[in-house]
C-alpha cells in the first residue's frame, strides 16, 4: 500500500518535471514567459473585439459590463480546459510516435494513469499564470469590474482545484482513447474542448442554447465549475439557469460530479489500456 | 527453483483487417506453441529472421502485449495476471530506433528512468556516472539527447536498461544500426554484466549470427513463430558435425538454383544474393566431401563462374540453413 502510494506520487512528480522540461525548455526563459502570457491574452482579445462589435451594433443582450464580465471570466477559466486536456491527452501520441518512449514508461513500475496526470500538470501551472495575467489585463485595461477585496480566495482555490481534477480526468479518458487510435487524438481533443466551450457556459449563456444542449450543459461538471469560479470572484450569480442554486449546492454538485468523472476515467483508462495491450498498440508507430 | 523465464504453449495471432475482396478477416500466427525455459544467470539468445516472432515474444514477456493463449512467467510471475509485479523485475532496450526525450540531457533522461524504477537517488547518480564512463558517454552527460548521434543515443538507451539494475533484461536487436566499434562495446558490457551477476538474466534477440554465437549461453532458433531448436551454440553446431559445409561464391546471377537441392549428396542448400559486391553466395550442407564435385560440376554446367569455394566448420548460420532450409541473411 505504502509502496504503491510512493510509486504513484513519484510518478506524478517525475511526469510533472518531464512535462515542465518539455514545455519550458524549447526557448530562453523570457521568450517562454512572454509566449505563455501573450498567447492567451491575444486569444482573449479576439473575443473582446467580437463582443465590442456586437455591442456597438446595438444588440442589447451583448451590451453592458455584466455580459463582458461573464464572457471574459468564462473564457479565462476555459483556458484550463483546452490546455490541460491537450497536455494530458496529447501525451500518448507524443510519447509513442515522436519520442518513442511510451513503451519504456509503460513497462516501468510507473503507473501510466498518474504519469498522464503528471504530464498535464506542467500545462496547468503555465495556464495558472496565463489565467491570472488575463484577468489582471481585463481589470486594468478593459475595466472588468472585479473587487479584489471581495473575492473569496480560499473557495476559489478549492473550486479551481476540484475543477482541474475533473479536467485532468477527462484528459485521461481522451488519452485512453488515443491509445487505440492512430493520429486522431489531436482532433479528438480539439473536438471535445470545442464541445465543452459550447456547453459549459464559458462564453455562451446556457439559457440561449437549445433545450437538448441545455440538458447536456447541466450534466457537465465544467458548467458548475465555471459558474462557481465566477461567483467566488465577483460575488454575483451570473448564470441565469443556475441562479436558483446556492453556492453550497453548486459546490456539492461539482464535487460529486468530479468524483464520478475521476472514477469513470479510471475504469475507461483500464479498459482502453487492456485493449491497447491486447492489440499490441502501445509501441505502434504510424508516422503521423 | 524459479526460472527467469518460462513459457508454456504460448500462442499469439494477429488479426489482419478484412480486405474488401475477401470474405473474412485473416490471421497471422506470430507465435505458435512456444515452450521455453530460461534459467537465472543465463544469457539467452533468440535467433531468427525478421518476422520470425522474436519481438512478439519479447513484447509479451515485457507486458507490452497479451498472448492469445498459453502461459508466460517472468521470475515466476504471470505476465497476464500480474503485470505490475513483472515490471518491477525487468527492463528492456530495443535497437534500431530513434527514441528519447530530445529536450532532456543524457544524465536527466537516465536519472528520470532510475526514479521511475525507484532506485535511491544517491545510488542512481553513482550508477549513472559509472555507466556513462564505462560507455564513454561521460563527456556528453549534459548534452541534450536531440543532439546525440544515433550510436550515442543507442548507447544511452543501453545504459537506461542497466540503470534500474533489473533481474531480467530484454534486448531486442540491441546492436541494430550501430557501427562495429560501438556494437562491440555494447556486446562486451552485456556479457560482463551477466558474468558478474550470477542471478541476472538477459534475453537477447538478434539476427546477427556472430552476435548470438559470441554472447549467448544458449540459443533458441525461431522461425515462423515456432522454436525449432534450443541449445548452446556449440551443441547446435554439433548437429552438423558429420556433414560437410561448403560455401561457394559465384558471379551475381538470377538463375534458378532450386534443382541443386536435388543433387546427390546435398542435404540442404541456401543462397544469398550480395548485390553490393556483385556476387551470389551458395551455402551447401553436404552428406560428405565426395558431394563437392557434384556441386561444382552442376555449377559449371549451369554457366556459373565460381569465384571462391571454401569448406568451413559449421556456424550457426549453417545450422539455420540445415534446420530451416534457407539462409537467415537472405531473409533479412
Amino acid at each position: 500500500m505504502n509502496q504503491n502510494f510512493s510509486t504513484h506520487t513519484k510518478t506524478l512528480k517525475l511526469a510533472s518535471w518531464l512535462g515542465w522540461k518539455m514545455e519550458s525548455n524549447w526557448a530562453d526563459w523570457w521568450i517562454f514567459a512572454v509566449y505563455s502570457v501573450v498567447r492567451p491574452l491575444a486569444s482573449s482579445m479576439i473575443l473582446v473585439v467580437m463582443y465590442w462589435v456586437i455591442a456597438k451594433s446595438g444588440n442589447a443582450q451583448a451590451s453592458g459590463s455584466y455580459n463582458l464580465t461573464f464572457m471574459y471570466l468564462g473564457n479565462a477559466f476555459f483556458m484550463f480546459v483546452g490546455n490541460v486536456l491537450y497536455g494530458v491527452a496529447w501525451t500518448i501520441h507524443e510519447d509513442r510516435e515522436h519520442y518513442q518512449m511510451l513503451k519504456y514508461i509503460f513497462i516501468s513500475p510507473a503507473k501510466m494513469y498518474f504519469y498522464l496526470f503528471g504530464r498535464g500538470t506542467a500545462k496547468l501551472f503555465i495556464t495558472v499564470f496565463a489565467v491570472i495575467a488575463t484577468i489582471a489585463f481585463g481589470m486594468l485595461v478593459l475595466k472588468i469590474p472585479i473587487d479584489l477585496s471581495a473575492v473569496n480566495y480560499p473557495m476559489l482555490v478549492l473550486v479551481t482545484g476540484i475543477g482541474l481534477l475533473g479536467i485532468a480526468a477527462l484528459g485521461v479518458i481522451l488519452a485512453a482513447v488515443s491509445m487505440v487510435t492512430a493520429h486522431h487524438s489531436f482532433y479528438l481533443t480539439e473536438g471535445v474542448a470545442g464541445l465543452f466551450f459550447l456547453v459549459s457556459g464559458a462564453i455562451f449563456p446556457i439559457e440561449v442554447l437549445p433545450g437538448w444542449l441545455q440538458k447536456i450543459s447541466l450534466i457537465n461538471p465544467l458548467t458548475y465549475w465555471i459558474e462557481l469560479a465566477r461567483r467566488y470572484i465577483t460575488g454575483e450569480k451570473m448564470c441565469q439557469v443556475l441562479s436558483s442554486i446556492s453556492n453550497l449546492e453548486l459546490f456539492f454538485i461539482l464535487t460529486l460530479s468530479t468524483l464520478i468523472l475521476v472514477y469513470l476515467s479510471v475504469i475507461i483508462y483500464r479498459f482502453f489500456e487492456h485493449l491497447a495491450v491486447q492489440r499490441g498498440l502501445i509501441d505502434r508507430l504510424t508516422n503521423f | 527453483m524459479n526460472h527467469a523465464i518460462e513459457t508454456l504453449k504460448l500462442n499469439r495471432t494477429f488479426k489482419i483487417k478484412k480486405a474488401k475482396d475477401k470474405p473474412a478477416p485473416s490471421f497471422i500466427t506470430a507465435l505458435e506453441e512456444v515452450n521455453l525455459t530460461i534459467n537465472k544467470g543465463e544469457l539467452f539468445g533468440l535467433l531468427g529472421p525478421n518476422g520470425a516472432g522474436k519481438t512478439t515474444l519479447i513484447k509479451i514477456l515485457c507486458t507490452l502485449l497479451l498472448p492469445t493463449s498459453g502461459t508466460a512467467l517472468v521470475d515466476g510471475v504471470d505476465v497476464v495476471k500480474n503485470p505490475a509485479l513483472v515490471r518491477r523485475r525487468i527492463n528492456m532496450v530495443s535497437g534500431g530506433e530513434h527514441s528519447g526525450y530530445g529536450i532532456l540531457n543524457v544524465r536527466e533522461n537516465l536519472w528520470m528512468f532510475s526514479q521511475f524504477y525507484g532506485v535511491p537517488k544517491k545510488i542512481a547518480y553513482e550508477r549513472i556516472d559509472t555507466l556513462l564512463k564505462l560507455f564513454g558517454l561521460d563527456e556528453f552527460a549534459k548534452t541534450r539527447i536531440g543532439k546525440l548521434s544515433t550510436g550515442m543515443r543507442q548507447k544511452m538507451n543501453v545504459i537506461r536498461g542497466f540503470v534500474s539494475d533489473p533481474e531480467i533484461l530484454f534486448f531486442d536487436e540491441p546492436t541494430l544500426g550501430l557501427d562495429v566499434q560501438i556494437a562491440r562495446e555494447v556486446r562486451k558490457y552485456i556479457a560482463n554484466w551477466v558474468k558478474n551477476n550470477s542471478q541476472k538474466t538477459v534475453l537477447l534477440t538478434t539476427h546477427y549470427m556472430a552476435e548470438a554465437d559470441e554472447l549467448c549461453d544458449r540459443i533458441a532458433i525461431i522461425d515462423h513463430g515456432k522454436v525449432i531448436a534450443c541449445d548452446s551454440p556449440s551443441n547446435l553446431k554439433k548437429l552438423l558435425r558429420k556433414e560437410t559445409i561448403v560455401h561457394i561464391e559465384i558471379n551475381l546471377t538470377d538463375e534458378n538454383f532450386e534443382h541443386f537441392s536435388q543433387l546427390p549428396g546435398v542435404k540442404k542448400f541456401a543462397l544469398e544474393h550480395k548485390h553490393n559486391i556483385g556476387r551470389t553466395e551458395l551455402k551447401f550442407i553436404l552428406e560428405n566431401d565426395s558431394a563437392i564435385s557434384q556441386v561444382t560440376q552442376a555449377l559449371s554446367s549451369n554457366g556459373s563462374k565460381i569465384i571462391s569455394l571454401s569448406k568451413t566448420d559449421p556456424s550457426l548460420e549453417d545450422v539455420f540453413v540445415a534446420l530451416v532450409g534457407r539462409s537467415l541473411e537472405s531473409e533479412n
